[in-house]
């Protein structure tokens, strides 16, 4: 029985297997998002400064609430913006 | 019940040095006499804003983080706040206990989501290592079969 190093595909045999989603936090056990912390919101914010959905950063309902109030407080104190174009 | 309280504010960069290292300590004195313990004040910086406010693109960031029993206090300072020309911006947050021992860290210097992905990245590379030194075994031992078998 051949081995699986022997067996040469014509097409990568790991497509269609989904990358499985997870959320960050809960992973990492991190408690709490700091609004000071602009390095760290900026993962969860497009280039034109708009809050990133849940199905694409991946995370849990909870959390997500959490970076959103953080994020519409760093814009109040004007260390997010509210609308941008080249933000990253 | 005491709580934790978080505020921050952002003053006028055109003061002078001397105006600005006084104004968080006039707050500060403030909470003081109506019975708060300040905790910690962080001088954060003069700093870009991201959008220009009284059409200013600077502005010196401070931050007071306190614990209360009587939160009245607040509405006063709020409004000692509201007065002052010199303040641009304020917000007042309340803590909760993650809230507190991420300040906490933060003082000692460990921001945690920066150890977790340290840690993640370290993990990873041990793993890959380890996965990497099977590979070469393998191939070691599946080497010398061979030879082993050409020899008989």
């Amino acid at each position: 029985m051949p081995s699986k190093e022997d067996i040469k595909f014509l097409s990568n045999p790991d497509i269609g297997k989904k990358k499985k989603r997870y959320c960050r936090f809960k992973k990492y056990g991190i408690k709490y998002v700091d609004y000071k912390d602009t390095e760290f919101l900026l993962q969860f914010v497009n280039e034109q400064g708009k809050i990133l959905p849940r199905r694409i950063t991946g995370n849990s309902l909870k959390y997500q609430r959490r970076v959103a109030r953080a994020v519409k407080r760093a814009r109040q104190l004007a260390l997010l913006p509210y609308v941008t174009d080249l933000l990253k | 019940m005491l709580r934790h309280y978080e505020i921050t504010f952002l003053v006028d960069p055109v003061l002078s040095k001397e105006e600005l290292t006084q104004i968080p300590n006039v707050y500060a004195d403030l909470l003081k006499s109506n019975g708060c313990e300040i905790v910690y004040i962080d001088h954060m910086g003069l700093r870009h804003l991201a959008y220009p406010i009284n059409k200013k693109n600077t502005a010196v960031y401070y931050c007071i983080e306190f614990t209360c029993t009587d939160p009245q206090v607040i509405d006063q300072v709020e409004l000692a706040m509201r007065r002052d020309e010199r303040i641009m911006r304020f917000l007042t947050v309340k803590l909760d206990k993650h809230g507190v021992e991420y300040n906490a860290l933060k003082r000692k210097g460990i921001i945690p989501w920066k150890e977790a992905m340290a840690k993640a990245k370290a993990k990873k590379e041990q793993t890959q290592q380890e996965a990497s030194a099977e590979q070469n075994s393998e191939a070691s031992t599946t080497e010398e079969k061979e030879t082993q078998n050409t020899e008989s």
